[in-house]
């Protein structure tokens, strides 16, 4: 429920499991929130203005640019960040291991925006072809790959995630993705 | 010889941190009480300030300070040249280096005239948009070419004119060339400007603690050792006194080897004046006024030949865009004089160029530097030629190549490095002959392009070659150090913008120590851990700190050995470093851990023998008397849509020789990356300027980056000719793949349209550039019809 006073706002919104309750300025965007209020400083913010997909996170399980949404929009409905991917950088998931597979990432400055565009993509297309693969992360902008190994990766990831599927959705660390996948 | 880990495709020790979001990029960075810059930038492109009124936005609650020029007081200061012109006989050179916020006048859109520090960035950006600032607008110099016409608007006062630079090398002497030449080819060129885009804007936090009078800069900087140098001076401060860490850093592709950049000076003068930590992002659109950009030349270059293709001589007069200020000294535009001559036995070269201001942002290196210019001019230069001469391009290429026993080869100009421009190696033929055969050269060319030709495509094939000098001086250096863990420690003072040097630089290290990759942790960027170094630049961090890297890595094997030797009581030549032990051979039972060895070398009782050093840890340097050239061969077939000039790149091959390979994986990444920035620098990424100085695609919906949709796969291989300059025998690789792309595009596309005889000579295209040539070129052969 959102409550005003002052003119900023207090909202609940439930972020890698977790469910916060804070009061931001109406204003605030969704990527200065997770950022810099929450500290979930794995999004990353290319553009700001949602050509780039840096800043993709998902919400209920699809793949939305947090810099052209406001904190506030997010009220009570589930967040995924980058960080509820894997539970430690000792355990990857699988996309994140593919990607360190095949060398599909160079400065990681984009990587979380394509993983978070990846993961509802090949929950809908377990077996996708490369020309919807380069499709699927053609809103994503990457300036060191030059996509190539990103490509690679997703194909790793696919084949590994349609093998192992029933753990996959528990290992996303959220049971919107649960919800989604049936 | 036979390697455990130099050389292999080992997966990369920093990607856990990069995948998972953990990774310490410079805007998450949170301090406490810490406060928040925003810039006012000018909007026009050249403009008297008359006068600048903070009244309103100073009132603003959560404003803590705005400034102007006027405030900073003898703190205003031009931020330095970086690099004096190169010991050329006759050059001209004028400084005029950019300033921390303008004073009386404004020379390009964005440069920074005021900051303002409020408690959040919100409150920062609504403070700066109230800063009044009465600007009376002059007449701006926007083209190049309009620089130095009589008349021109003067940009910086007290010269004569907008001239920056005059320089001319001459290697032999031309006109021998001229009176020699069956054939005489002359051309203009036109190559313009893009901009890096890294993903990451720029970024600073600045943090002075008054208590420790310590300074803490989080700088997303290619070079921090050369920021904290600079810093200190400016500040007073001892270079003790100041940490520049220039964590992990989301591109950087030359622009943030700039320095000082304003916001750099700014940042560290305000938290020290307000007492509180003060962070300042670069927003998107800010990056494309506030940063600086490449590469706007304009060439008028003739080659001469003899009539069965073999090269004479080359004459290139040109005119480089430096734009408002050029601290850079003139590295881009000699890299463009130094790149032109190629892979090619060019006996006479005459070069010239005059470097210009105009009202746009400062021209600094980008990925290729002024290489791209070089390569564009001669490939360019050799493709006329060949249709002129009615020889094959391939075959004109060939007959041009610098044999192997030509090697070292010297090109007797003076290159941006300051030394003489000496080929180290080079086995070009092997490179070329490969390229050939992989793209299936003859077979498209006599079967499968008439084939498709009659079925009415338009497809054409190119074939480029270049060298890319890498590897410059002056030096890095590395401290190498076995910790009682077992783990090695590895510091040195370049930056990492995502080359992988967790991992190559592990490499060396793991190599010597046999110990496994993933144990070896490497420490780069920080000031507080490495003293020394120059930084990340010119495809350099592999050969220069690589080296460096190996030289203690080896120094540290050594004393390793020897106390290992005293502790096993066994021979040197006995004993095998494998598995982070050392161990007497056959007979591993005898075997002692290396953190063990470093513990007993660094003993908290007993007695250090004299002349010896405790703990099992070295530091060295390394500087290359020159640099090193890597070259390569890139080849493409196109598939060009006659309606609506779209290019479709139907296969990519690079063929590339940057010597002795750390990491192949690596290397590889390395060139799909350059070669995705070279297509976008060729087809997509275009600054479109009015012409009062506009920037009017400022954003990512207007200026085109390469997707994945329009990306080829690119195929890829390799020659290795190791340098002979350095132990490891490297090359750089890491603007390799932009470096060729625009004459590829060029003479692919010209190939897939041969039959209007369209002649490109300007980078970058784009669909709708290439339909106006189209038109041009249906017009004359019409007009030559009737």
């Amino acid at each position: 429920m959102v409550a005003i006073s002052d003119s900023w706002v207090t909202f609940t919104v439930t972020v890698n499991g977790q469910v916060v309750t804070r009061t931001v300025e109406p204003r605030m965007l969704l990527s200065d929130f997770l950022r810099h209020v929450l500290e979930l400083t794995g999004t990353r913010v290319g553009c700001e203005h949602g050509s780039c997909g840096a800043c993709t996170v998902l919400m209920d399980g699809q793949a939305v640019r947090s810099c052209i949404m406001l904190a506030v929009q997010s009220d009570g409905h589930e967040l995924m960040t980058v960080e509820g991917l894997a539970t430690s950088p000792q355990e990857l998931h699988p996309l994140q291991e593919a990607f360190r597979e095949k060398h599909g990432l160079q400065c990681g400055y984009c990587t979380a925006g394509f993983l978070m565009t990846l993961l509802p993509f090949l929950q809908e297309n377990p077996d996708p072809d490369e020309d919807t693969i380069r499709s699927a992360i053609s809103g994503n902008i990457c300036r060191c790959t030059g996509y190539q190994n990103i490509v690679e990766a997703v194909k790793v990831a696919a084949a590994v995630m349609s093998q192992m599927r029933p753990q996959t959705r528990s290992q996303t660390g959220s049971h919107t993705m649960s919800h989604e996948a049936e | 010889m036979a390697t455990r880990y130099f050389g292999k495709p080992i997966r990369r020790n920093e990607d856990p941190r990069l995948l998972t979001g953990q990774a310490l990029f410079t805007d998450d960075v949170h301090l406490p009480g810490m406060l928040h810059a925003a810039f006012v930038r000018s909007q026009y492109a050249h403009a008297r300030i008359a006068g600048i009124d903070v009244d309103e936005a100073s009132a603003m609650p959560g404003v803590l300070a705005i400034y102007t020029a006027e405030d900073l007081g003898t703190y205003w200061k031009p931020g330095p040249l970086l690099l004096p012109p190169p010991p050329i006989e006759g050059t001209v050179f004028h400084a005029r280096t950019q300033v921390p916020l303008a004073k009386g006048k404004v020379r390009h859109v964005g440069e920074p005239v005021a900051v303002v520090v409020a408690e959040s960035r919100y409150i920062a950006e609504d403070a700066a948009e109230r800063v009044l600032v009465d600007y009376e607008p002059l007449p701006a110099v926007v083209k190049i070419e309009d620089a130095l016409l009589p008349g021109a608007p003067l940009i910086h006062e007290g010269l004569e004119q907008n001239l920056n630079a005059h320089v001319v090398q001459r290697k032999g002497d031309y006109a021998l060339a001229l009176a020699h030449a069956d054939k005489v080819i002359k051309r203009s060129f036109r190559y313009d400007r893009g901009t890096a885009a890294a993903m990451e804007n720029r970024g600073i936090v600045a943090d002075w603690d008054s208590k420790s009078e310590q300074l803490t800069l989080w700088d997303t900087t290619q070079a921090p050792i050369a920021i904290r140098n600079g810093l200190a001076r400016m500040l007073g401060l001892s270079e003790k006194q100041v940490r520049v860490i220039a964590p992990f850093i989301g591109g950087g592709f030359g622009p943030k080897i700039m320095m000082f950049y304003p916001e750099e000076v700014l940042l560290p003068w305000m938290s020290m004046k307000l007492g509180r930590p003060i962070k300042w992002i670069e927003d998107r659109q800010e990056n494309f006024f506030a940063t600086t950009q490449e590469r706007g030349q304009v060439h008028e270059a003739e080659i001469a030949l003899t009539a069965d293709g073999r090269i004479l001589g080359v004459k290139d007069t040109f005119l480089h865009d430096a734009g408002a200020y050029a601290p850079y000294g003139l590295t881009v535009a000699i890299n463009s004089q130094c790149t032109l001559l190629g892979q090619y036995d060019v006996p006479h070269y005459e070069s010239e160029f005059r470097a210009v201001f105009t009202n746009k942002p400062i021209v600094t290196p980008y990925r290729g530097a002024g290489r791209q210019h070089g390569v564009f001019v001669m490939e360019r230069l050799l493709d006329i030629a060949a249709r002129e001469l009615g020889i094959d391009r391939v075959e004109i290429r060939r007959r041009n190549l610098i044999p192997p026993e030509k090697f070292p080869y010297n090109n007797e100009i003076i290159y941006q490095d300051f030394e003489p421009l000496i080929y180290d190696s080079g086995n070009y033929a092997v490179a070329l002959e490969k390229a050939v055969e992989l793209i299936g050269y003859e077979k498209f060319v006599k079967e499968e392009q008439p084939r498709l030709r009659a079925q009415g495509k338009h497809v054409g094939l190119g074939l480029v070659t270049y060298v890319e000098g890498t590897g410059i001086g002056p030096y890095e250096g590395a401290k190498v150090t076995v910790e009682v863990s077992g783990r090695v420690s590895v510091a040195t003072g370049v930056g990492t913008q995502g080359q992988g040097h967790y991992t190559s630089f592990a490499q060396i290290v793991a190599e010597q120590l046999g110990v496994p990759v993933e144990d070896v942790h490497l420490v780069t960027g920080d000031t507080a851990q490495f003293y020394w170094g120059a930084g990340t630049f010119a495809s350099r961090g592999a050969v220069v700190a690589g080296n460096a890297i190996h030289a203690a890595a080896v120094t540290v094997r050594n004393k390793v050995l020897q106390k290992a030797s005293d502790e096993l009581e066994a021979a040197i030549e006995d004993l095998e470093l494998v598995d982070g032990v050392v161990r007497v051979k056959g007979s591993p039972n005898s075997a002692i851990a290396l953190g063990e060895l470093a513990a007993r070398a660094n003993p908290l009782r007993g007695a250090v023998r004299p002349g010896s050093e405790p703990g099992l840890e070295a530091t060295d340097y390394f500087g290359p008397e020159r640099g090193a050239t890597a070259s390569g061969v890139h080849a493409m077939i196109v598939e060009v849509d006659a309606e609506t000039l779209l290019v479709e790149i139907k296969r990519y091959l690079v063929v590339h020789d940057c010597g002795t390979v750390i990491n192949p994986m690596i290397l590889e990444g390395q060139i799909h990356g350059g070669v995705a920035q070279g297509i976008g620098n060729a087809f997509y990424e275009e600054l479109v300027w009015d012409e009062n100085g506009q920037l009017l695609n400022a954003s990512f919906m207007d200026f085109l980056l390469p997707t994945a949709d329009v990306m080829p796969h690119i195929e890829t291989d390799h020659v290795d000719t190791p340098s002979p300059l350095n132990p490891l025998g490297i090359k750089g690789a890491g603007e390799a793949g932009a470096i060729p792309v625009g004459p590829l595009f060029a003479q692919a596309v010209e190939d897939a349209l041969a039959d209007l005889k369209v002649e490109i000579r300007e980078i970058p295209l784009s669909p709708n550039r290439l339909f106006e040539l189209v038109q041009e070129a249906r017009a004359t052969l019409e007009s030559a019809d009737g």
